[in-house]
């Protein structure tokens, strides 16, 4: 479903990705680990069309992806959500989620400043494949909320169930656990794996390698910028190199 | 007269109606209501028939505005280069080459559209205090050519016997007749403001505002909504401009400089940003603070400024949406409601 050939981008000098390979096949949960600074962020921007790659191609479905803008690449069926929370906090969560459905509907600027009876019935699909995407994500109750007025783990669902609204087949992930509880994460954990259910695949960049072990059909693992291992988690707990470089001591708790 | 002949279906349509409204347009209802009552109550009255006018005009330029800068969050210090673009197009067109009103008028939509569809891409890729510095020199250059094309624009005298107009073969004479006029095209444009701001299109500008890079990643082209509500907001700011040199009969290069594009922004901060009401609340304030301190003569100015300071230390968000939010919070805890926070979620 989407493969990365080659891909190569480097920051003034500082080789943040380099001739990194590897494909992920529709319906799965695949995961890329990696200390901090191994690139892993900057695969998923240069995946998007945030930055062009120096070298190497992506393709979507057989599609090429590189060259195109972010909103090109979201128009291919794929959506993300963001390390740093980057919520509309001038609106309401439904309104969040509403945006998220820009890519199923059609209005424009001036049928919308006329209000034609198409665009009302458009808003009322929308209001409904929103209302959809919070249920999904077990967020029905807060939709009239300012999403400036709500905590941190609800924003983070909120930003999935926004990314789930436009009906993506590939859903980035970036740390969708970072700064949860440990009931959070467990609700996270459900979450990809419904979302995964739902068919929708699932490229995933997390730290926290319990959630990682339990949810992921493969991991990839980054050092450097480079692939270190890629594989099944349990080929990857096991691989050498990765414990050295990067699970270290945290596998064996893992594991116990 | 007949009685509708099924009064529960009309009551039904009613509720539907009441379901499907949204709060704004009851606010519509009311300010049409207050717009409508006042040259009926004070026909005479200076501050409603020409005090009025202008802030009609003010009303509409600042909901345009509003737009852009409070919804979109992209800052233009150079909107009165548009309004004066469409006054200058008008009164050229119709002063020098005899041209019909509306002709002009439409000839002058024309030109904004261009010059703002040609600066508005390479413009808005700039962000924060460096678009503030290329408005403001767009709002710059625009004066400049005003003030020293004078065989065109009649230099910093401008133009004079800029004809009325007629609408439907009815003559536009009195204050009063330019004040129904005025009053129609700005709840025009409110209805207008609010229609967009609560649409797909409303959406995605907010969207930008909120964050640019998820915006995109929800497939928004945030480059082209920007500059088509950038084109929007100059389009209709241009359409009061030609209604104001009709109806000042006169224009000069003073209505249209920087200090007015200033006065703007106050007005949309002042009122509070993102919210047409607020850009309302604020152009009529501003206009009528402005129209009522001239008694002070000299000292006008520095009295306006105080006020401005006084009302953003104390309401940041602005009068309308800080007051609105005040009595929101007021009225819920009267009623023992928890205010919107996220305190039940933890």
């Amino acid at each position: 479903m989407l493969e990365v050939a080659g891909l190569a981008k480097s920051f003034g000098g500082v080789a943040a990705l380099a001739d990194v390979h590897f494909q992920v096949p529709a319906g799965v949960v695949y995961a890329v680990i990696g200390p901090n600074g191994a690139g892993k962020t900057t695969l998923f921007n240069t995946l998007c069309g945030f930055y062009p790659p120096d070298e190497g191609s992506v393709h979507f479905e057989s599609d090429p992806l590189v060259g195109l803008a972010p909103h090109a690449v979201a128009a291919r069926g794929i959506s993300r959500t963001f390390q740093n929370l980057q919520v509309f906090f001038n609106m309401t969560v439904l309104e969040n989620v509403m945006v998220g459905c820009h890519l199923r509907s059609r209005t424009g600027l001036v049928a919308a400043a006329v209000r034609l009876p198409s665009v009302l019935r458009e808003e009322r699909q929308v209001r409904e494949w929103a209302r959809e995407a919070l249920a999904f994500c077990g967020l029905d109750h807060l939709h009239d909320r300012p999403a400036s007025a709500l905590p941190y783990g609800v924003l983070k669902r909120v930003e999935v169930a926004r990314a789930l609204a436009s009906q993506p087949k590939l859903l980035l992930m970036d740390e969708p656990a970072a700064g949860l509880n440990d009931t959070e994460t467990v609700e996270m954990r459900g979450l990809i794996r419904r979302i995964r259910d739902a068919g929708t695949a699932v490229l995933l960049v997390e730290h926290n390698m319990d959630l990682v072990m339990q949810v992921s059909d493969r991991v990839l693992v980054l050092e450097y910028g480079s692939v270190l291992a890629e594989g099944t988690p349990a080929q990857i707990q096991s691989n050498r190199r990765v414990i050295d470089a990067y699970l270290g001591g945290k596998v064996a708790y893992a594991v116990d | 007269m007949s009685r509708p002949r099924n009064p529960r279906a009309w009551r039904g349509g009613l509720a539907a109606w009441r379901h499907g409204a949204r709060p704004g347009l009851l606010g519509l209802l009311v300010l049409g209501a207050v717009v409508a009552a006042l040259p009926l109550l004070f026909p005479k009255n200076y501050f409603v028939t020409v005090v009025g006018v202008t802030a009609g005009f003010n009303v509409i330029l600042a909901v345009s505005l509003n737009l852009l800068i409070g919804y979109a969050g992209q800052i233009s210090l150079g909107h009165a280069a548009f309004f004066g673009l469409g006054a200058y197009s008008s009164a050229i067109l119709t002063t020098r080459y005899g041209v019909d009103p509306w002709l002009s008028m439409l000839a002058g939509l024309a030109v904004v559209f261009l010059v703002a569809s040609l600066i508005s891409r390479p413009i808005l890729r700039l962000k924060g205090h460096y678009l503030a510095m290329a408005t403001l020199g767009f709002g710059i250059i625009v004066h400049i050519v005003m003030v020293q094309a004078v065989t065109l624009t009649g230099g910093p005298d401008g133009l004079s016997g800029i004809p009325g107009l007629s609408l439907l073969g009815w003559r536009l004479k009195t204050d009063l007749h330019w004040y129904w006029l005025v009053a129609g095209v700005m709840l025009v444009v409110v209805w207008l403001s609010l229609n967009i701001v609560d649409s797909r299109t409303g959406r995605a500008l907010r969207a930008v505002h909120g964050s640019e890079f998820a915006a995109e990643m929800m497939g928004i082209d945030t480059a082209r909504t920007k500059a088509q509500v950038f084109v929007l907001s100059a389009l209709l700011s241009a359409f009061a401009g030609s209604l104001f040199a009709h109806q000042q009969g006169f224009v000069s290069p003073d209505s249209f400089s920087f200090f007015v594009s200033i006065e703007l922004v106050t007005m949309v901060v002042l009122g509070g940003m993102a919210s047409t009401y607020g850009a309302v609340f604020g152009a009529v304030t501003l206009t009528l603070l402005k129209a009522g301190l001239v008694v002070f003569h000299d000292y006008e100015m520095v009295i306006l400024g105080a006020i401005l300071m006084v009302i953003m230390i104390f309401l940041p968000q602005g009068l309308f949406v800080g007051l609105t939010r005040r009595l929101r919070l007021a009225l819920a805890r009267r009623r023992g409601q928890p205010a919107a926070s996220g305190d039940d979620l933890a």
